[in-house]
């Protein structure tokens, strides 16, 4: 896909965020957003996944670790065809596949239930050694929040994917800055994040969540690193696309009323107006 | 009596896996730096391939573990049992329990048996961790041989299982032709009319020992070895308490959640019995010799003895 064609998915993925979110009237809108663009890349551009055969053996594998952002996750699913993307404003509800947080069993194209913080990036790194031992050559790919990276576990997962030298790992950290109680900074600094990660004997490049020529490169050099795992800094804005949303911790866990989501749809239809015209 | 054969269940599970590797290739192993007293050290020397010592991080290994799993290996993920499930409890709940993956802990250390290394390592919680967790297969062996039979049946089992092994070495009485082990089915090891004595793990030989000097004393003890906890054999529980009328749990774990709690969840709904249990009554450990603490803590023969006779006392009074 050409950058604007990844441009305007993206913002596909974000008006199904919206939607959907606003239709369960909870969930994840700020991260979900902030990471839409990286949601679009992998699944449109990087991951080899194919919707008519969501278990092939040799897929490559994406996990979650950041669980809450199950609306980014599952609109670029349902927009590469896993499942209706009519389907997402069953998000939350009682009886509906789409539960609040992703689960495998129930997901076409989910490989891995997470939600608990921490986790999932120990679940990709273990398929990331099988891939190993299996001599086989695909990738596995994780997101995580950057206020996840405060749990433990993270760093056990790193020592452990930096240690064997899980080149076919690239983590992904959603740098928006911002956690449930604010400002990562302010509430128990992670950084200097990529310091931490070169500490953890992983490649570490920087990359701007929202521009896809720095998507691309730096997918394009994890992809070439051999020897260690890469971990990508992915600066970004949560809640990006809608207006009143943008940089606001407050929209970490809240859906938009009635209201609100009138004036989150036309600022993305603008958005989509906008792109259409390029 | 020939001197009885003593090997701890621990011994059994190192040796399992070694057979197993051959039969199943996608066989893998992982430990916690406890390689060498968990016995999967066995498993990695036949195996070096297929074996990964995560270090001292047992919440990533049950993660790594649920990552393997995903891609069809069947995984071993082992530790004390109280760093297997105290502290990697939420992500065998929420990284194998809830997407139901092809993980089986298998940890050892298990109860007060550690013995010397005191109450900080001494696990009498973990049954009661592990059946909480909705599809979660509980395996308890009672000796060496059923360690070996548990392990082939959880390679066969689909899904999550826990194994809980020992450290001691404890009396080998399953050592016989027509054993035969089964997710799910106790055995009766000695009939019984008066008392049902329900025993798991090394609290069968415990309860064999007991069941032995109370028909000294006219009480005839039925023994259950209940090595399944989950799912649990309730019809076999429900025969005997219906048969003896009288119910005695016997397990070296808390008194809280474990076997006891097992038996009588199934007994006040399809059998109302009265229930006595004998395990650590809402205590901690403490360090000493495997055998004193068995000793001070009630659970070996003499202490399972003297409380399943008081027991039936007391009830026969009420009768």
């Amino acid at each position: 896909m050409t950058n604007l064609e990844l441009q305007i998915m993206a913002n596909e993925v974000r008006k199904n965020i919206v939607k959907s979110v606003h239709s369960a009237k909870a969930g994840h809108p700020g991260g979900s957003l902030s990471a839409a663009d990286i949601f679009t890349y992998l699944y449109f551009e990087e991951l080899n996944v194919n919707p008519e055969n969501p278990k092939d053996p040799d897929r490559d594998r994406f996990v979650l670790s950041k669980g809450h952002c199950a609306p980014g996750l599952y609109s670029a699913l349902a927009l590469k065809g896993f499942f209706p993307v009519e389907d997402m404003t069953t998000l939350r509800k009682l009886g509906s596949y789409l539960q609040g947080h992703p689960d495998m069993k129930g997901v076409p194209g989910v490989d891995m239930s997470t939600g608990s913080l921490g986790q999932g990036i120990s679940a990709a790194t273990g398929m990331a050694l099988a891939g190993k031992m299996d001599k086989k050559d695909y990738r596995v790919y994780t997101l995580l929040g950057d206020g996840e990276i405060e749990e433990g576990q993270v760093w056990e997962a790193a020592m452990f994917a930096g240690f064997h030298k899980l080149d076919n790992l690239t983590i992904i950290v959603d740098n928006n800055n911002l956690q449930i109680d604010g400002c990562i900074e302010d509430v128990c600094s992670p950084h200097p994040i990529d310091k931490k990660f070169e500490a953890f004997n992983f490649h570490v490049i920087h990359m701007d969540a929202h521009d896809f020529d720095s998507i691309r490169a730096a997918f394009k050099e994890a992809r070439e690193t051999k020897g260690m795992p890469t971990a990508i800094i992915a600066k970004s804005l949560k809640g990006k696309g809608v207006s009143f949303m943008e940089d606001q911790a407050g929209w970490h866990g809240k859906a938009p009323n009635d209201e609100q989501f009138e004036v989150a749809m036309k600022d993305l239809e603008r958005i989509g107006e906008t792109l259409c015209q390029k | 009596m020939p001197e009885v054969k003593k090997i701890a269940t621990r011994e059994g599970y190192g040796k399992a896996l070694v057979e197993c590797g051959a039969k199943y290739p996608n066989l893998v192993v992982l430990d916690a730096d406890l390689a060498e007293s968990t016995k999967t050290a066995m498993f990695q020397k036949a195996y070096p391939d297929r074996f990964f010592d995560c270090g001292i991080a047992e919440g990533n290994m049950i993660g790594v573990a649920a990552g393997l799993a995903s891609t069809g290996k069947v995984v071993f993920a082992s530790s004390f049992a109280m760093f297997a499930t105290g502290r990697a409890y939420e992500q065998i709940r929420n990284s194998v329990g809830y997407p139901a993956l092809n993980v089986k802990i298998g940890a050892s250390h298990a109860g007060i048996t550690v013995g010397e290394d005191g109450a900080s390592h001494q696990c009498n919680e973990d049954i009661a961790l592990m059946r909480s967790i909705p599809g979660m297969v509980v395996i308890n062996p009672a000796d060496y041989i059923e360690a070996q039979e548990a392990v082939k049946a959880a390679i066969e089992h689909e899904g999550p299982v826990y194994l809980r092994f020992g450290r001691a070495n404890v009396p080998v009485i399953n050592d016989r032709e027509d054993y035969k082990f089964e997710i799910g089915k106790g055995t009766v090891v000695r009939e019984g009319k008066d008392v049902t004595i329900v025993a798991t793990g090394i609290m069968v030989n415990s309860a064999l020992e007991a069941a032995e000097k109370l028909a000294g004393e006219g009480i005839d003890a039925e023994v259950l070895n209940i090595h399944t906890i989950k799912p649990l054999d309730e019809e076999l529980v429900v025969a005997s308490a219906k048969k003896t009328g009288k119910v005695v749990t016997a397990e070296e774990h808390s008194v809280i959640g474990g076997l006891g709690s097992a038996v009588c969840d199934c007994l006040c709904e399809k059998c109302p019995t009265p229930v006595y249990k004998i395990g650590m009554q809402d205590v901690f450990g403490e360090s000493g010799s495997a055998a004193d603490l068995m000793v001070k803590y009630e659970i070996d023969g003499a202490g399972v003895y003297k409380q399943v006779k008081e027991f039936v006392t007391i009830q026969s009074q009420a009768d």
